[in-house]
C-alpha cells in the first residue's frame, strides 16, 4: 500500500492545472538576484522557501492575536492557544492521524528523534538491539549512539547498494528478537532514494520491535499516510515544508506515547506538582515543557493549507518530472558521477553528484556566482560519504516551484565550473 | 569571483610544490575541517632554528590544497621565527574580512589569498593548512614527536 502511494508510477496528478510560474509568484525571495543573476535556489532539501501565506499569518499572529498558549484566561490567550491547537489539528489531518493527540511539536526532527531516543529507549538492557542503516543523517545516527552507551544496547546498520539502495539481504538476521528499535530515513536526504517501508516494519514487527521513520525529506513532497505506513513514529520538520525554522513534529501512535516517560521537564507537561513528586500530563503536552513555537506553528497550519490546496499528489508529480529532466541533463555533463538512482523510480528530487574530482566546495562557489545555490559537503551524512569514497558531495534538490530553466541554468554553470578548473 | 579563484590559487593547486609526505620529520599534525571534510597532514623537519623541509599531503577543495603549497614556498628554509612573522600576517589578511592591505615582500604568492577573506566560508579552507603548521611546529619545538590530531571547531 505503502509503495503504491510513495513510489510507484504516476500519480493521478492534476497535470494540468499545475502551474509552476503561478506558483512561483507567490515566493517573494524567487524574484531576487544573486550576484548579478537571477537566484536559482536549488537548495530546498536544506530548507525550504516561504510562500507570501505563510510569512503573512506569522506577521498577523504578532500583530493581531499575540499572547502565550494553555494557561491564559483571557481572550488574547485563548486565540492564541486556539491557533496553536489548530495547527496540530491540521497536521494530524496531513498525515493521516488517529487524533491530533498523536501530534508532539519539537524544535525540528533532532529533537524529536531524541525525543524517542530518551524517552521510548529507557526501557533498552543491555545486548538489546537498534538498528539504523548507512544512509542515515547524523540526527539518526548521534541520538542512539548516545542510546547504546547509557543502556548497553548494541547498535547495528543497514549496508547501501552501489545503487544507493538499502541492502536488504541481511533484514531477517538485522532486525531480529534482540532488536527494540529500528529508525531509518524514509527519503534519503543525499541520495533521494525513497526507502522500502513495508518489508523492514513487517519484519520489526514481527520481532516486537518499534520503526520510527525519519520523513524530514518525505512529507514535504509525498502523500504520507501514516496509518498507510504502518510505523511507529515519525519524524519531520516545518521549515523543510513552506513553514518556518524552530518547529518540528513528532507523531507517534498513541498508545506508545502514553507509556512513555516525560522528555525534558518543566511547565505545561504536568498534571500536579508536589515538591515531593509531580505528576505528568496526558501527551501531547507531556512532550511539550515549556512555551511552545506558537507562531511558528501558525506558519506551519498556514503552509500545510498552501500544500493541501495544491496537492500533493500533484507536487509529486511535479517533482518526478523534474527529477527526470535533471538525471538526462547531468547525465550529458562530462566527468559527472551521480551519487543514487540513476533513474527516476522509488527516488525524490535529490541529486548527488562529483564533478571530475573538482571539490565541491569549488564546485558551489562557481555555481553562487551565477546566482545557482546548491548545498555542498558531506551532508550530515558522513558514514555514506564515505561509503561512496568521497569526503564530500555537491547536491541539488528540488520543491514545487523549481522549474525545468533551472536545472539548465545548473548545467551550465557546471560547464562553466568544468572551464576554469579543467 | 575573480577575486577569489586568482590565477596564482588555480596554479598552485594544479600544480602544487612540495606536495608528498616526506622523512625525516620531527612532529606531524593532521587538522580536518569539520563542515566540509577537508583535510591535511603536515610535517615539520627543524634543523637549528631552520625549517629544513615541511612537506604534506591532503585532500580538499583548491582553495585549501593551494594554501598549502603556497605556505611550503613561504616557509620551508625560513627560520622559525621568520616563519611565524609570516603565518601571523597570513592569519591577519585571511582574518580581515577584505580590509587588511597584505605586505606583499612579506607574503608573496600568498597575497593571491587577499580576494578569499571576503568569502567567510572560505577563510577556514585557507587556513587549515597554515593552522596544522602552527600545530606541528610547536610540537616539534618542544621536543615531542607525536603526531597531533586536530577536529576543528565542531
Amino acid at each position: 500500500m505503502t509503495d503504491t502511494v510513495t513510489t510507484a508510477g504516476t500519480p493521478d496528478a492534476p497535470v494540468d492545472s499545475f502551474d509552476v510560474e503561478a506558483i512561483r509568484a507567490d515566493f517573494p525571495i524567487l524574484g531576487r538576484q544573486v550576484n548579478g543573476h537571477p537566484l536559482v535556489y536549488l537548495d530546498s532539501g536544506n530548507t525550504s522557501q516561504k510562500p507570501h501565506a505563510v510569512i503573512e499569518a506569522m506577521a498577523l499572529h504578532y500583530a493581531a492575536h499575540n499572547a502565550n498558549v494553555a494557561r491564559s484566561v483571557h481572550t488574547l490567550g485563548t486565540e492564541a492557544t486556539a491557533a496553536y491547537e489548530g495547527a496540530r489539528a491540521k497536521v494530524a489531518a496531513f498525515i493521516g492521524a488517529a487524533s491530533p493527540d498523536e501530534i508532539v511539536f519539537t524544535k525540528n526532527v533532532t529533537e524529536a528523534i531524541n525525543l524517542v531516543a530518551h524517552s521510548y529507549g529507557q526501557r533498552l538492557r543491555p545486548g538489546d538491539e537498534i538498528v539504523i542503516s548507512e544512509m542515515e543523517h547524523h540526527s539518526n545516527i548521534v541520538p542512539w549512539q548516545l542510546l547504546a552507551e547509557r543502556t548497553g544496547a548494541v547498535l547495528r546498520w543497514f549496508g547501501v547498494t552501489e545503487q544507493g539502495r538499502l541492502d536488504l539481504s541481511q533484514l531477517d538476521t538485522l532486525v531480529n528478537e534482540r532488536t527494540k528499535i529500528v529508525s531509518y530515513t524514509h527519503v534519503s536526504n543525499v541520495l533521494g532514494t525513497v526507502n522500502p517501508t513495508e518489508a523492514i516494519i513487517g519484519r520489526a514487527h514481527e520481532v516486537g520491535a518499534v520503526v520510527l521513520l525519519d520523513c524530514a525529506q518525505s512529507v514535504p513532497h509525498l502523500p504520507v499516510d501514516v496509518a498507510d505506513l504502518g510505523a511507529d513514529f515519525i519524524g519531520f520538520t516545518g521549515h523543510k515544508m513552506l513553514g518556518p525554522t524552530g518547529i518540528g513534529v513528532l507523531w507517534g501512535r498513541a498508545e506508545l506515547l502514553e507509556q512513555m516517560p516525560p522528555f525534558l521537564g518543566g511547565g505545561s507537561m504536568i498534571e500536579t506538582v508536589a515538591l515531593e513528586k509531580t505528576t505528568y500530563a496526558a501527551p501531547p503536552a507531556r512532550f511539550e515543557a515549556g512555551t511552545p513555537p506558537i507562531a511558528q506553528a501558525v506558519g506551519l497550519g498556514t503552509a500545510i493549507d498552501y500544500l493541501t490546496a495544491v496537492g500533493m499528489p500533484a507536487i509529486q508529480w511535479h517533482e518526478k518530472q523534474l527529477t527526470a529532466y535533471a538525471l538526462d541533463a547531468l547525465d550529458t555533463v562530462p566527468g559527472l558521477q551521480l551519487f543514487g538512482p540513476p533513474t527516476p523510480v522509488e527516488r525524490g528530487s535529490t541529486l548527488s553528484f562529483d564533478l571530475a574530482g573538482i571539490h565541491p566546495h569549488d564546485v558551489g562557489q562557481l555555481l553562487d556566482s551565477l546566482g545557482v545555490q546548491v548545498r555542498v559537503g558531506h551532508h550530515c551524512a558522513r558514514p555514506l560519504c564515505q561509503r561512496f569514497g568521497v569526503a564530500a558531495m555537491t547536491r541539488a534538490s528540488f520543491y514545487l516551484y523549481t522549474t525545468t530553466a533551472e536545472i539548465d541554468a545548473l548545467v551550465a554553470g557546471l560547464d562553466h565550473v568544468r572551464k576554469v578548473f579543467g | 569571483m575573480d577575486a577569489l579563484y586568482q590565477e596564482i590559487i588555480l596554479e598552485h593547486y594544479k600544480r602544487p610544490h612540495g606536495r608528498g609526505l616526506r622523512e625525516p620529520f620531527q612532529a606531524e599534525a593532521h587538522h580536518v575541517n569539520p563542515t566540509c571534510g577537508d583535510e591535511v597532514t603536515l610535517r615539520v623537519q627543524l634543523k637549528g632554528d631552520a625549517l629544513e623541509d615541511i612537506s604534506y599531503a591532503g585532500d580538499g577543495c583548491s582553495i585549501s590544497q593551494a594554501a598549502a603549497s603556497v605556505l611550503y614556498d613561504l616557509l620551508r628554509g625560513q627560520t622559525v621565527a621568520q616563519a611565524m612573522a609570516r603565518h601571523d600576517a597570513f592569519v591577519a589578511l585571511m582574518s580581515g574580512r577584505g580590509q587588511v592591505e597584505p605586505d606583499e615582500a612579506l607574503l608573496e604568492d600568498a597575497v593571491a589569498f587577499a580576494g578569499v577573506a571576503r568569502y567567510p566560508a572560505r577563510v577556514k579552507c585557507a587556513l587549515l593548512p597554515w593552522m596544522a603548521f602552527k600545530d606541528a611546529t610547536a610540537r616539534a619545538l618542544a621536543g615531542t614527536d607525536q603526531h597531533s590530531d586536530h577536529g576543528g571547531d565542531q
